[in-house]
């Protein structure tokens, strides 16, 4: 559940201006037609939220609410129950390494030890320079390829130990091979509000090197 | 054993095969358009006749589900099952990465049966790339008349979006999907009703697993009859079974529901047999919700039936994991303990506690302070928890307590041993920091 997901650390910037621009407000409505009702357009909004500002701030739930008509208290609600969206910044890429029975017994734990010993951190910790935070989840259906990991969208098969190293220098480990839908990508107009909340972001990661 | 000529899986290694233009050029939407000239009760008399069973675990008959829609109803949705996050499943990631179109076709043909107006695809986020193929497939099929507006000149219309989940395991429950789409937390609801009565908002609802749809093309081209020869009488057709852990080709296969688990593992064109210098210790053979089988127990038939001759739930998801002889089974028994307990959403107080506390337990056993009294505890939790003695809304801590069980009774003499094995002093102190 989500609350073992959340980096709760790093601090979020909050301001007045509003976080949604308008394309992004228009890319959630561009869901509406889809449901019954606007509050079925929420999990679609918050990915794309997320996927535009890098988490979804309180803010960020008060400005999802007035676009679907519902209580910000609703979008908590939802929010909180999932692991995949998270409430406070987390880093550029995030890993989410497979914690499931055929990963562990092909060697998953190890993988994942050796990504805590090279990153320098933890779960649910993201390092210094903002580029990388560590998850685990359940099982990723990969388990034709054990042990997996999931480098954002980037499902990697059939990592050892010793592919680590290699894998975390490459810039691409990202990148899908298959043809994108931009469904949920973020609209191309709000690129303004991108910068400001990556801003935030690394202000907040300032911050806590501060500490 | 004669080599199964592959239905569901004809398209895997075809190149390019998720494009519309070659899923046509092998005889792709003919059944579709066979259908649109059937009305929808002789669709589902076919697919009763065929007694295709539900793959997302349950197998109840699909004819059968879709025959309890209300008959004076006006709208009615379709969800298509994609959650599959069953550890170790992934057939339904294979059916759909090589073959998108399969799963569209026979989507549309059971939303026709059911006179749906909206499918709805559930995909569990982690599903990137298998996002990517299922939409593009879509915008293929909406582009060439094949969904959307008068389908192919006919007077059927119907709509197909893909809804993302978020992870969270529950939401593959029929009802925790529906309100999951809802836009709600994804927690199941109190049956009855039941979905095909008042479902997603509150309209009558059909909900189906990914690999029982993809099945409805072939029994409307080839038949319910031709489908039902396929495999014993009580599991008919073809099914997809998948094996992983330290096997030499783990994997997803095609085969009719008549082989046996021993088959799964070693048959050349299968499992291909444990990786060299590893010794089989045990398999949980319908992925981990259904229980353990121990080496000596690999003549189970893969079917809907001879699960429970072994003491396990059923066939589930048919996603075998195996491990071998150097897994310490407390590990075994602490991961599968560590998801129930992660995945509970929470709302029923037995199954909340009961796999928290089971996990809790599993991990005091595998961290070297476990009593023998655990093992007797850890029985009476799962005796006390799940639908089977009416405690639960979902069928989640069902499947918790199968493996738990199964593993405790099947694997009791060498967790005994283990736990006799600890030193008073070093458990002692390891209780000291875990609590
Ligand atoms: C906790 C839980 C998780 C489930 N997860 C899935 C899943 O991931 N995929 C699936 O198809 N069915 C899943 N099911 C079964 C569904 O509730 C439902 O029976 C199924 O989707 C019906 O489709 P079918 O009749 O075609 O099998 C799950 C059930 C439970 C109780
Ligand atoms: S049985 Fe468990 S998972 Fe299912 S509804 Fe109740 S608390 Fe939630």
């Amino acid at each position: 559940m989500a609350w073992k997901a959340l980096d709760r650390l790093t601090p979020v910037a909050e301001g007045e201006a509003p976080l949604l621009s308008e394309a992004l407000r228009e890319k959630i409505r561009s869901f509406f037609p889809r449901y019954e009702t606007k509050r079925a357009a929420l999990l679609p909004a918050l990915h794309i939220v997320q996927n535009t500002l890098g988490h979804v701030s309180y803010q960020a739930m008060e400005e999802i609410a007035e676009v679907l008509d519902i209580h910000p208290s609703d979008v908590l609600d939802t929010l909180s129950f999932y692991t995949h969206f998270w409430t406070h910044p987390k880093g550029e890429k995030v890993i989410t390494v497979c914690r499931s029975l055929s990963c562990e017994v092909m060697g998953g734990k190890e993988v994942l030890d050796e990504i805590k010993k090279q990153l320098g951190i933890g779960l649910h910790e993201t390092t210094p320079d903002g580029k990388y935070s560590l998850v685990t989840e359940e099982c990723l259906a990969g388990c034709d390829h054990s042990a997996c990991l999931l480098i954002n969208e980037k499902l990697h098969k059939c990592v050892k130990p010793e592919d680590v190293a290699k894998l975390l220098a490459d810039e691409n480990n990202d990148k899908i091979d298959s043809e994108r839908s931009d469904l949920f990508d973020p609209p191309p107009e709000s690129a303004v509000t991108k910068t400001d909340a990556s801003d935030g972001t690394s202000d907040a990661n300032e911050a806590q090197e501060g500490n | 054993m004669a080599k199964f000529e592959p239905i569901l899986l004809k398209n895997r290694g075809v190149v390019n095969s998720t494009a519309l233009k070659v899923y046509e050029s092998r005889g792709g939407y003919q059944a579709l358009r066979k259908a649109l000239k059937m009305t929808p009760e002789t669709i589902t008399e076919e697919v009763k006749k065929a007694n295709l069973r539900g793959r997302g675990g349950a197998g109840f008959p699909a004819g059968v589900k879709w025959g309890f829609l209300p008959k004076d109803r006006t709208r009615t949705l379709l969800c298509v099952n994609g959650d599959e996050s069953e550890p170790p499943t992934f057939c339904n990631r294979v059916l759909m990465e090589n073959d998108p179109h399969q799963l569209i076709e026979g989507t549309i043909i059971s939303a026709f049966a059911t006179q749906a107006q909206v499918a709805y695809i559930y995909l569990r986020v982690e599903f990137h790339e298998v996002f990517h193929i299922v939409q593009k497939a879509i915008d293929e099929a909406y582009a060439a008349g094949i969904l959307g507006k008068n389908i192919l000149g006919s007077d059927y219309s119907l709509d197909c979006y893909i809804h993302r989940g978020a992870g969270a395991y529950v939401c593959g429950e029929e009802t925790g999907l529906i309100e999951s789409i809802e836009g709600k937390r994804g927690q199941p609801r109190i049956k009855p009703p039941f979905p095909a009565i008042e479902g997603l908002f509150r309209l009558p609802t059909v909900v189906n697993n990914v690999e029982t749809l993809s099945c409805v093309p072939h029994i409307i081209e080839r038949g319910g009859d031709w489908f039902s020869s396929i495999g014993p009488e009580h599991s008919t057709g073809p099914k997809l079974f998948s094996i992983s852990g330290p096997v030499k080709n783990p994997g997803c296969y095609e085969a009719a529901m008549d082989i046996t688990m021993r088959d799964l593992l070693e048959r050349e064109d299968m499992g291909g047999g444990m990786l060299p210098g590893k010794k089989l210790k045990g398999v949980l053979p319908g992925g981990i919700s259904m229980g353990v089988l121990t080496a000596d127990e690999l003549d189970m038939k893969m079917d809907f039936a001879d699960p429970a001759k072994y003491g396990l739930l059923g066939l589930g998801t048919a996603a075998a994991v195996v491990f071998d002889e150097s897994t310490d089974i407390r590990a075994v028994l602490r991961n599968v303990a560590r998801f129930y307990a992660s995945e509970s959403c929470g709302q029923c107080t037995q199954c909340r506690e009961g796999t928290a506390w089971m996990n809790k337990m599993a991990t005091r056993i595998e961290s070297g302070a476990g009593r023998n009294e655990d093992l007797d505890i850890l029985l009476e939790t799962a005796r006390n928890m799940g639908m089977m003695p009416g405690l639960s809304i979902c069928g989640l801590p069902d499947g918790a307590t199968f493996p738990i069980e199964t593993i405790v009774k099947k694997y009791r003499g060498e967790l005994e041993a283990a736990i006799a094995a600890q030193s008073a002093e070093a458990a002692e102190q390891i209780l000291q920091t875990m609590n």
